[in-house]
């Protein structure tokens, strides 16, 4: 019944929290909260609660690459999180979005990869970006990569002492050299709405995620849900969501 | 500014000895010993000691009366969630008074997947509650908005005699009903400013002074 | 646990951080904080950071789980991958999954479980820092979020760790003195009537060092109730 009045209120161009339909909810990021980690931060949109912790290994190249740094990011939905969340490996969800934040990190070449080569074709750091949902209150997606960015760029690297990492002593900054920001657009009964809650995403005939660097480049898009999108609606989420990226990029 | 908030107890806190008062709800006895079951509001009421859980899911006695969501058919009757961790069961001949024929009829004629009924239970034996809408005030609920709040702030929200809940719906020009189980429907007019008085009490409920917050957002 | 190391643990009675051998590290308490959960809360004890989420009690699936008497207690010990020196590969490992047992068994003598029946409690614990004790402090964390979510309790559940080093025997243990300690001890109790509920043991000590240990954590336990009964009324006194 709750769904059917969300939907109604959103047919009339209205939501259940009183908010604009490319409105924000309260947003806040802190970084460094995870001492341990390399990097970290904890992104709140509304009652949306994740974390992203920063860790640094050794490892091989990819051989297609030999001289560039490895990327690795993963998502852990956590059933602490959300009813809906069970225990076992990462689902459809957890895996897709994990990839989403990876590509507009990835495409937008935030993280200068070749710095952290180390031998080339033999030894080069790895960073690995957890995305941990600590509650789910709708637009994972946003507050992942948020977090995700916020976190690598107030990483550093720990010191490399003869091939082994000295855990406790960290020397430089992690090289970011874009800041990619994600912003999804949801579509309901003609209208498009920023930052869904749990509630109006399962309302929502479909989304698109897309990332956009501070140039405006848009270097990843994801479209989700089961109903079809006219070219017309494609591009007029598009700039909305390059509109709104703005508006994120102030938290990094 | 310093609230004034009623006594709060954790479980597990001594609250009196069986010599001199009686243990009552959310405590249990232990040697000669009244202790809290729950995190709640201590509650002295002559020589009764009782504790009011401060959260807690809904547990269905009979005679409650509860909002509940239909969500499945079967041949006899509904399935309703009624907002706790058992389902709930309408028979037909609870629901409907006149004869029906189970071979010619759809039953969802009646009540449907989806729909809101405003009913009471009618017995409770363990894990299996079944309802009735014989009473007079059983009935669909159409359209409105419903919201859920911890069943045991409920007398809170009803206030005195329903002196909270009326003040509400004047102030907001709604129809409310409230279930035991913590389901709140609303419909009319402001119906945003009538659920956040009812969200307040939620979270306020051990405040004293409350009802003159809530007088004091209603006006507003 | 048992590695070696040349470095002294324990210099003019003092520890690595400072700390005297019976001195427990600061402890921080949050009470709710995950909206989704019926309960919540967030322990630290020093740079060790645990979250707990309880859902329930709720229906339980499958149905040949279902107690037809009570409910069901079920409990995950889980470590975010960032909160480890070395990055933990996500998902359960051996050692999570026994700790998630115990654990499970730690909460469950607390609990009136007998008013549920068919109905399931899952208790949530998410790891975000490991410094050293991460299995007492998720029970401190658990045991607040289960009263949170208003799960009748007949008590409070506290859990300290105990251990030795350098020939020493301390409390609550950080992680490095995890890792090179002789002893290492974990124990859980209910405060009212000091009834143990979590009990393990591994290492090497004599009979006398484990009543020992006993002793102190029941002693540095109070504190830890103090600190647990504050989190609780906190959240209700604005």
């Amino acid at each position: 019944m709750r769904a059917d009045y969300i939907l109604k209120l959103l047919e009339n161009g209205e939501r259940i929290d009183r908010r604009k339909l490319d409105e924000f909810r309260e947003i806040k990021v802190e970084t460094g909260i995870i001492k341990k980690a390399e990097g970290s931060a904890r992104v709140k949109i509304g009652n949306t609660d994740v974390i992203v912790g920063i860790k640094m290994n050794l490892g091989a190249p990819f051989p297609d690459v030999p001289d560039m740094g490895v990327l690795k990011t993963g998502a852990e939905f956590v059933p602490i999180a959300s009813p809906d969340f069970d225990t076992g490996p990462p689902g459809e969800d957890a895996t897709e979005l994990a990839r989403i934040v990876d590509r507009g990190i990835r495409e937008s070449e935030c993280i200068d990869l070749e710095k952290l080569c180390i031998k080339e074709g033999e030894r080069v750091w790895e960073v690995y970006v957890d995305i941990h949902i600590i509650n789910h209150d709708g637009n994972l997606i946003d507050a992942s990569a948020l977090a995700s960015v916020a976190a690598l760029k107030t990483s550093k690297m720990p010191e490399l002492k003869e091939d082994k990492i000295v855990r406790d002593k960290l020397v430089k900054k992690l090289p970011v050299n874009h800041v990619p920001v994600a912003v999804t657009v949801g579509e309901i009964s003609n209208n498009f709405i920023i930052d869904p809650i749990k509630e109006e995403e399962d309302v929502l005939n479909s989304r698109l995620s897309i990332a956009v660097t501070e140039e405006g480049k848009i270097c990843a898009m994801q479209k989700g849900g089961n109903c079809a999108l006219s070219m017309e609606e494609v591009e007029k989420m598009i700039d909305l969501a390059v509109k709104k990226s703005k508006e994120i990029r102030k938290f990094l | 500014m310093m609230t004034e908030v009623r006594e709060i107890v954790i479980p597990g806190e001594i609250l009196g000895k069986i010599k001199e008062a009686k243990a009552s709800y959310g405590t249990f006895v232990e040697g000669d010993e009244i202790i809290s079951k729950f995190l709640g509001i201590l509650k002295k009421s002559g020589d009764h000691i009782s504790v009011v859980p401060l959260s807690g899911v809904y547990i269905p006695k009979r005679g409650d009366k509860v909002i509940g969501l239909i969500t499945g058919i079967e041949k006899v009757g509904w399935v309703i969630d009624i907002n706790s961790p058992w389902l709930a069961f309408l028979y037909l001949a609870e629901a409907v008074d006149e004869y029906v024929d189970l071979k010619r009829t759809d039953i969802t004629r009646y009540y449907d997947v989806g729909d809101m009924i405003y009913a009471q239970v009618s017995d409770v034996k363990l894990g299996n509650v079944q309802l009735s809408m014989r009473d007079q005030m059983a009935r669909k609920l159409k359209g409105g908005l419903t919201i859920k709040i911890t069943p045991s702030k409920v007398p809170r929200l009803i206030g005195k005699s329903g002196s909270m809940i009326n003040t509400i719906k004047e102030k907001t020009n709604t129809m409310i009903r409230v279930g035991q189980n913590g389901v709140v429907w609303v419909s009319g007019e402001k119906i945003h400013k009538a659920v956040k008085a009812i969200k307040m009490i939620d979270e306020k409920s051990h405040i004293i002074g409350l009802t003159e917050e809530i007088t004091k957002l209603l006006s507003e | 646990m048992g590695m070696k190391t040349e470095e002294k643990l324990i210099v003019k009675g003092k520890r690595l951080d400072g700390r005297k051998p019976d001195e427990i590290r600061e402890i921080e308490m949050k009470v709710g904080g995950i909206p989704n959960a019926n309960g919540s809360a967030q322990v630290k004890f020093g740079d060790t950071v645990v979250i707990a989420g309880v859902y329930g009690p709720r229906p339980l699936f499958p149905k040949h789980l279902q107690r037809s008497d009570r409910a069901i207690i079920q409990c995950r010990y889980n470590m975010a991958p960032f909160s480890v020196e070395d990055r933990a590969r996500p998902g359960p490992s051996r050692r999570s999954i026994e700790i998630s047992k115990v654990t499970r068994l730690a909460l469950e003598p607390a609990l009136f479980l007998e008013d549920y029946p068919e109905t399931v409690v899952d208790v949530y614990i998410e790891v975000l820092q490991a410094d050293g004790s991460t299995r007492v402090t998720g029970i401190n964390a658990a045991s607040l979020a289960l009263a949170d979510a208003g799960v009748p309790m007949n008590d409070l559940v506290v859990a300290v760790s105990g251990g030795k080093v350098d020939n020493t025997i301390i409390i609550d243990l950080c992680g490095k003195e995890d890792n090179y300690s002789l002893a290492d001890m974990p124990v859980a109790y209910m405060p009212r009537k000091k009834e143990i509920t979590l009990f393990q043991m591994d290492g090497g000590l004599t009979s006398e060092e484990v009543k020992q240990i006993i002793k102190n954590i029941l002693k540095s336990g109070e504190k830890v109730y103090e600190k647990q009964k504050e989190a609780l009324k906190k959240k209700y006194a604005e």
